[in-house]
């Protein structure tokens, strides 16, 4: 049961983090500078955006659900079943970022459930 | 002005980063959490030894720094490019990370779990296909 509680938390927590963080990103702007002090800066101003802080909270506890997982799974089984993050960033970039997903996108969706699905059985 | 191939440089130069970095901070966190073994929190001082173990573990901070990395690229590249891009783009971590399980960890991955990957892959590749940017910059 806590197995199935932490991906769930690996899956939703994680992605929901990623599209905050997506979000925060667009807001702060196009980093052009790459040496250490610009990308400090960068990071920097990124923080002060509400949705990064929010991403980097939901992310932080995804990782937290990982660290646990890792002890109890082999890293190869963990890592292939996060993959449903895929359908968790489709649906979020869908409603949350207004990103159209097309038929093409869906069938690559769909691919990756099947992968997942061979992951689980694989498991032996 | 930016030109297109700058923009796709620097777009591979971050995925690349975060498809290494990603994967081995995955494995190296596996090893550690591993060599901790399973764990049972019962009460506060169990947290302590716990957290004690796991912060003594070299391989732990390794893999947390390797994490931060794929972070900060991370979020650099998703100040330019579409998140629907990045996603699908970082996928050869996958592949990476079951290579890195075999060859670092030692772990057996059954031929089920290799096609598994594979599909996966193929499916991530199919979306990475599609169109990066379907919304305007704001």
């Amino acid at each position: 049961m806590f197995k199935f509680i932490y991906f769930f938390l690996i899956v939703v927590a994680g992605t929901a983090g990623e599209l905050c963080v997506s979000r925060a990103m667009k807001e702060t702007g196009e980093v052009k500078d790459f040496r250490p002090a610009a990308v400090v800066r960068v990071i920097l101003r990124a923080l002060r955006v509400k949705w990064m802080g929010i991403g980097v909270g939901m992310m932080t506890l995804a990782f937290f659900a990982l660290l646990a997982v890792l002890s109890i799974e082999k890293v190869s089984f963990v890592v292939p079943v996060t993959a449903l993050s895929y359908v968790a960033g489709a649906l979020g970039g869908k409603f949350f970022l207004g990103e159209s997903i097309s038929l093409r996108r869906w069938t690559g969706i769909t691919l990756v459930c099947i992968g997942v699905t061979l992951v689980f059985l694989g498991k032996g | 002005m930016e030109s297109h191939k700058q923009l796709q440089f620097k777009t591979f130069v971050m995925i690349l980063i975060m498809i290494i970095a990603g994967p081995l901070g995955n494995v190296l966190l596996g090893k550690g959490m591993q060599s901790v073994g399973t764990t049972t929190i019962a009460s506060a001082s169990d947290l302590g030894h716990v957290a004690g173990r796991v912060f003594a573990s070299s391989a732990i901070w390794l893999g947390v720094a390797s994490l931060l990395t794929f972070f900060v690229a991370n979020i650099l590249v998703l100040s330019w490019a579409d998140y629907s891009f990045v996603q699908p783009a970082s996928s050869m971590a996958y592949g990476v990370v079951a290579l890195m399980s075999v060859f670092v960890l030692g772990e057996g991955v059954s031929p089920l779990r290799w096609a598994g990957i594979a599909i996966i892959c193929l499916g991530v590749f199919i979306v990475g296909r599609t169109n990066p940017r379907t919304t305007e910059n704001r």
